[in-house]
């Protein structure tokens, strides 16, 4: 019944669940999402898996409280259940030795960004991973990134903690420093989408991993349609990663919007 | 294995007399019955089943019209080819749980059927009342009458044999699939990847034209006879073909449905308010939109265009109406006559008040500052020659382009098989089209265990034809299965 087996609060709005579902934890790979109900009225909700562990059965997951559902799926407690979770959903991400890899992550989007660190690093490459967020307490998963990263920047937008300065200053030390061969970035749209303005002037390919409104995540309602190169593309059957510099994050925004 | 025509033979002694009984005369001379509904201007208030049924006396007087033919059409007419005139004469003679029993013997899911197949297509367009130029025996109707109305059927004896099959998705095509193994003695576990059973018949058919309660019926019928039911698992993501080998399934019916909305790929169709027919009717059926105790938001549409002219699209249509929306247009490019869509829910939709635009074509869409869309663009079009479809195809009248405010469009111009199962299945063979691949007699599949039937095998059609997949790949792949055994 997808119980939840273990929570830790992050920050104010920034929650961990861990969730029994033994069937999408022995399914799922790096760059997965499933959809979650809270009750019976409950909205379908997209999250990106954070971590698995199919010796227990469970999967974790990092929701941010942005509206309605989200703050019941934060409100949940060891012991509670959700009513529904499925998945795993989308295209898993394409591991692969390329050489250096910069992983960015802001905010939450650090949750999803987790399990391609660890694989990427498994794989042989080199990873220096930039965290950001608006200030030091919700910068996320620090210590679990450390241990497959070969550096960590950390940027903040108030100085609070790391460097201060935006997510996409940390990158172009980087890139300006060594070779890149791949960026991949999760985060806010607008972040997303600046990361992709700066790669795409240095030619480092870059991929992004969209969070989209969703109604059931396989592909029948088209509400997570985005603008992929030209072409209308679905976020969860297509994606949830893109590469960056094809998206139309302008658009994107847009439809994020919708229900506001 | 069910025949159908050894339950009610014509020439059983009851039907003979039945037969006799009247002239044909005094049969051709009743009127056709007309189908109760509720009235326009209330329906379109709440949610309630617009046809309400037929009477036990409305439905036996019907059932006298049939002539009982030597060689009914009708059957030829119905994709499953149910014994039509064997249950309408059970009901002239009173016997609504043997006419029952005579459809569920064909089957799986009659009081669905009786509501929304097309019959003036199938069945009906063959009674040899058209032949005289009369209004054909409303089948459909007595079909509706018999599985509402006949008490639940007692479960039949089965001989387990222990054989477990599965099968990925719950609509039409996988419940009818999952009865026929089930009565044959086989262990069924359906996975469904929504959170409700009954696939299409659930998120896409609206509860005015199809009531919850009535799938929920069949359902628990289909669980009385032991069949398993799986929310929230998705064949071939959750669980592999193979994993599905290893818990100890033997055979796999796929029957997941036509997942993809189409778009037309215009300017201006993804902005805010535009949406697909399978996006607005899931919000508003299968998530409760618009209604206090559920979280799913629907925009709230003043003026709603809808394009297509498929069922889809009626439906869409109708449920605009009901949720609120002033006024509703239904855009298509080509005329009346050409729509796919049932006479019943066109002449339904226009008591609603809905608008139809016919021999238009949206062309663009226009937004407002914040990006949701204020007007489209049509083009009007005009009929040329016929095309592959045998319908005249419809072509731009050059220059005639109007404009019309809408805040809300519902794109209902057909779908695409679902990727998912097609492409997680390694060495399964797939069309062009992206539908699985069938031998059309036995629904198997290139891989010999797994099946398939309904929209991911025909891309799009309706709830009966799928139906009769899931009983031809019953019956194959039980016959395949028992013969190794």
């Amino acid at each position: 019944m997808f119980k939840i087996t273990d929570k830790e609060r992050f920050s104010e709005h920034v929650v961990k669940l861990v969730v029994e579902a033994p069937m999408i934890a022995h399914s799922r790979r790096p760059g997965h999402f499933v959809i979650v109900r809270v009750g019976n009225g409950g909205e379908r909700i997209p999250l990106t898996i954070a971590d698995a562990d199919t010796c227990a059965g469970t999967i974790t997951l990092v929701v941010q409280e942005v509206g309605v559902s989200t703050r019941k799926i934060c409100a949940l407690e060891p012991g509670d259940c959700f009513t529904d979770v499925v998945g795993p959903l989308g295209q898993a991400t394409h591991i692969a030795n390329v050489g250096t890899v910069v992983c960015c992550g802001g905010g939450v989007g650090v949750a999803p960004l987790l399990p391609i660190i660890k694989a990427m690093k498994q794989a042989g490459n080199k990873v220096i991973t930039v965290l950001a967020a608006r200030t030091k307490d919700l910068i996320i998963l620090e210590d679990q990134v450390r241990p497959y990263s070969d550096e960590v920047v950390i940027m903040t937008d108030d100085g609070s903690y790391g460097r201060k300065g935006l997510v996409t200053e940390g990158v172009e030390d980087v890139i300006r420093r060594e070779k890149v061969d791949l960026v991949v970035t999760i985060g806010p749209a607008v972040m997303m989408k600046f990361v992709a303005l700066l790669t795409k002037k240095y030619e480092v390919p870059t991929m992004c991993s969209l969070n989209t409104i969703m109604v059931d995540g396989t592909g029948m309602c088209g509400a997570c349609r985005v603008t992929v190169g030209g072409k209308t593309r679905f976020v969860c059957i297509d994606g949830p990663e893109f590469d960056a510099h094809q998206v139309d994050f302008d658009e994107m925004m847009m439809r994020l919007r919708s229900y506001n | 294995m069910n025949n159908d025509n050894n339950i009610a033979p014509r020439s059983a002694q009851w039907r003979e007399d039945l037969r006799k009984a009247h002239s044909a005369k005094e049969r051709s001379g009743i009127p056709r019955v007309k189908m109760p509904e509720l009235d326009p201007a209330y329906r379109i208030t709440c949610n309630e089943e617009v046809n309400r049924g037929i009477s036990a006396e409305q439905a036996v007087i019907e059932a006298r019209r049939c002539m009982d033919c030597p060689d009914p059409q009708c059957m030829q007419g119905c994709p499953v080819s149910i014994n039509i005139p064997g249950f309408i004469k059970n009901i002239e003679r009173g016997e609504i749980d043997e006419a029952a029993r005579v459809l569920r013997a064909t089957s799986a899911l009659p009081a669905v059927c009786g509501r929304v197949c097309p019959q003036e297509k199938q069945c009906e367009s063959r009674c040899i009342y058209n032949k005289m130029k009369l209004q054909p025996v409303a089948i459909g109707y007595l079909e509706r009458f018999a599985a509402d109305h006949a008490s639940s059927a007692a479960t039949p004896d089965i001989k387990p044999n222990g054989i477990r099959v599965a099968v990925a998705g719950s609509g039409p095509a996988g419940l009818s699939f999952a009865g026929e193994m089930a009565r044959l003695g086989f262990k069924v576990t359906v996975y469904e990847a929504l959170h409700e059973i009954g696939g299409v018949l659930k998120y896409g058919i609206p509860e005015f034209r199809l009531p919850n309660a009535i799938v929920d019926r069949e359902i628990k019928s289909l669980e009385a006879l032991g069949v398993e039911f799986v929310k929230d698992c998705i064949v071939g993501k959750t669980l592999s073909f193979d994993d599905l080998a290893d818990i100890g399934f033997k055979g796999l019916f796929v029957a997941s449905g036509a997942g993809l909305p189409r778009f037309m790929g215009i300017p201006g169709e993804n902005l805010i308010g535009i949406m697909s027919s399978n996006e607005y009717l899931t919000r508003v059926n299968l998530m409760g939109a618009g209604r206090q105790e559920f979280d799913t938001p629907v925009l709230p549409g003043d003026s709603v265009a809808i394009i297509g002219g498929g069922n889809t699209a009626m439906d869409s249509v109708r449920t605009a109406r009901r949720m609120g929306a002033a006024r509703v247009i239904l855009v298509y490019r080509r005329s009346e006559e050409e729509m796919p869509a049932r006479v019943e829910e066109i002449k339904h939709a226009k008591e609603e008040g809905v608008e139809f635009l016919t021999l238009h074509n949206p062309i663009e869409y226009l937004a407002d500052s914040t990006g949701r869309v204020c007007a489209m663009r049509v083009q009007r079009m005009a009929l040329g020659e016929p095309d592959a479809s045998g319908r005249r195809s419809p072509v731009p009248v050059e220059g005639a382009i109007d404009e019309i405010p809408v805040n809300m469009v519902i794109v209902s111009v057909g779908v695409s098989p679902n990727p998912l199962i097609p492409s997680a299945i390694p060495g399964l063979g797939i069309s062009r089209r992206g539908t699985i691949e069938v031998d059309p007699d036995t629904m198997q599949s290139s891989i010999p265990t797994l099946y398939a039937g309904g929209d991911i095998v025909r891309g799009g059609a309706t709830v009966i034809l799928a139906m009769g997949d899931g009983r031809r790949a019953a019956r194959a792949m039980a016959s395949s299965l028992l013969k190794q055994q």
